[in-house]
């Protein structure tokens, strides 16, 4: 049995909150889970989120989508179900209209793009080219590969290759692959990100759950099955990232699943993530991305660390 | 007496018009037949909430993670209980029952005041406002802003059951006419609203109509004024995970700016265009190439 051994006092405001995902360095590692953070203007109205260490906008496509129809989203325990289907205005009007705002108050951009083809995703990369506040793409390749059988691209080794490669080919930016945990062999497909080019991973997408009204007999949710976000899913974020770290220590990791307390950032840090994304937990309180970034320092004092780097693949086995 | 605090209370940056968080101080907790209320101490969010705006509750117990959203009943601004925000609800899960059992000096955690309000109208109109169920409590509150512009105000409210008609009395002291309907005829006319809103609109001249209830309930309001040529504002309801506009969970088709959107209840909504609404694809697909089965948030 091992104990963590005493450390100097440190004041909260001598902590170093800044992290390196490989070449990007962020504020702090704060960051916005895809598709739980609208525009960025929406949560604005709460708090100054320049604070953040980055914001990763919803998901968008090339072309616009309606999404699923209601009910979308169903309550499970301690967790929910979605299927919003990848409602978005499209890559062209995200340009015009949600790009410069977030331009304008010089937030961090990480763009989140999912693609039904792997030439779809290198045409979205293109578009993003040398714009001004993107700091990285966020490749959402747990989406049906149209082109095999609907098959999810994070599900095979060789897809999660292909479209990588072709973001990568495209952007002028480090690209992240954000995987899907629904998989045999997490660290094999993360592995498959980076010989495809891949910066560094976000672990994970939601899992695919189903949830059945008794009464009616029929799927809570309009598309029948849905992803599954929430503290249900922390523990299987926390495995994801640490099989992930274990297998590919120098790999750049942000973490996402459930986070909802400073324990739980702290946590996905111990676990191997240099960055940690807050997404249902955002649903519940539309501040808690900021009352993280004010609480961590103060967590990292009072346990006498000087540096959120200090804590980054820490867990003792 | 609003527990508020600087890490607690109001939002690091809210601004007139913009929601609050705050947690807040039961003052009362009542039932009112089938109903219960909860009235809230939040200065913030009373002093710029509008009729058709909603709060999202926090709650406990039971698994529960998401806040519950509710329409604003009333707000108070000056009085014995100034500053506050009464909300009705129905009992239908753990986290209502939760809300159910809060007393006098609990804390609630409160957002608010969300989403687009009913619009008041400019010209002197005759005002019909249609309730089902604890739909009428919003439209109350809306039923006294229009008294207050000098407008005249005529209420339908229906029920499946008498008991289930909330605060009749307050509706008759609100509005000039006021019928009620129940499923059972246990009260005024045997059937639904829908039945008299004809009837009620032959006999003045409504130039606005208002409708909160059931989603079919809605939809069928909205096709008689559409048919009538009569203005008609719905306050919807859809399934809601976030209340602020960011989850895209509790959208409703509408027809905005020459093309069909899913738009947001909480945020474009939850006060809209009845004739607006695409009553008919409300829960059927519309993207013909969408893939059948989406991980993806």
């Amino acid at each position: 049995m091992t104990t963590v051994e005493q450390r100097p006092a440190v004041r909260p405001d001598q902590v170093d909150l800044s992290v390196d995902l490989g070449l990007l360095r962020l504020a702090n590692p704060i960051v916005t889970a895809s598709g739980c953070f609208g525009s960025g203007r929406e949560i604005d109205q709460f708090f100054d989120i320049t604070a953040l260490g980055a914001v990763v906008c919803k998901s968008i496509t090339l072309e616009p989508r309606l999404g699923m129809p209601t009910p979308r989203m169903a309550e499970t325990a301690s967790g929910m179900l979605n299927a919003i289907g990848l409602q978005n205005i499209g890559i062209d009007r995200w340009l015009e209209e949600d790009l410069p705002w977030l331009q304008a108050r010089d937030v961090p951009t990480i763009v989140s793009i999912a693609g039904e083809t792997v030439a779809e995703y290198r045409m979205l990369a293109e578009r993003l080219r040398g714009r001004a506040g993107i700091i990285a793409i966020e490749a959402n390749i747990s989406c049906p590969n149209v082109e095999d059988r609907d098959t999810v691209f994070a599900c095979s080794p060789d897809a999660t290759h292909a479209a990588i490669q072709a973001v990568t080919r495209g952007a002028t930016v480090p690209v992240f692959a954000k995987l899907t945990p629904d998989v045999a062999d997490i660290a094999a497909i993360a592995d498959s990100a980076r010989a495809g080019g891949a910066a560094g991973v976000s672990l994970i997408n939601t899992l695919l759950g189903m949830a059945i009204d008794v009464e009616t007999r029929r799927p809570r949710l309009a598309a029948v099955t849905g992803g599954l976000s929430g503290p249900a899913v922390k523990p299987v974020a926390v495995r994801a990232i640490h099989q992930v770290h274990r297998a590919l220590p120098t790999f750049p990791i942000i973490g996402m699943g459930g986070v909802r307390s400073v324990a739980d950032v702290v946590e996905f840090l111990l676990a191997g993530a240099s960055a940690v994304g807050v997404g249902t937990a955002t649903f519940v309180n539309p501040l808690i991305t900021h009352e993280f970034v004010e609480a961590l320092p103060r967590w990292l004092a009072a346990h006498g660390y000087g540096s959120v780097r200090e804590l980054i693949g820490a867990v003792q086995l | 007496m609003a527990v508020v605090t600087r890490s607690e209370g109001p939002s690091p940056r809210a601004r007139r018009g913009e929601p609050v968080r705050a947690l807040c101080e039961v003052l009362t907790y009542r039932k009112t037949g089938v109903y219960h209320s909860l009235t809230l101490v939040a200065p913030e969010v009373a002093a710029q909430a509008k009729p058709g705006q909603f709060v999202s509750l926090g709650v406990e117990g039971g698994g529960t993670l998401l806040r519950r959203p509710f329409s604003i009943y009333a707000v108070s601004r000056g009085g014995p209980a100034a500053g506050t925000v009464e909300v009705v609800f129905e009992v239908n899960g753990p986290g209502t029952e939760w809300l159910a059992t809060r007393t006098k000096h609990d804390v609630v955690d409160i957002v608010g005041p969300l989403g687009r309000s009913f619009p008041i109208p400019q010209q002197r109109v005759s005002c019909l406002l249609v309730g089902g169920g604890y739909g009428v409590a919003p439209l109350l509150f809306l039923a006294s802003a229009l008294q207050k512009q000098g407008l005249r105000v005529d209420m339908i409210i229906g029920a499946a059951t008498a008991e289930r008609i909330f605060n009749p009395i307050e509706a008759k002291r609100l509005s000039a006419g006021t019928y009620f309907t129940t499923e059972d005829g246990s009260s005024g006319v045997k059937g639904r609203v829908t039945d008299v809103v004809d009837q009620v609109m032959d006999a003045g001249q409504i130039g606005v109509v208002y409708a909160c209830g059931p989603m079919p309930m809605l939809a069928a309001v909205a096709r008689i004024a559409a048919r009538r040529r009569v203005p008609v504002q719905v306050g919807v309801e859809e399934a809601m995970a976030c209340g602020v506009g960011v989850c895209w969970t509790c959208v409703v088709p509408y027809w905005s700016g020459g093309e069909v959107r899913n738009v947001r209840a909480c945020v474009e909504g939850p006060c809209l265009s009845g004739t607006r609404v695409l009553w008919d694809q409300i829960g059927v697909r519309t993207d013909a190439d969408g893939p059948p089965e989406e991980a993806a948030p």
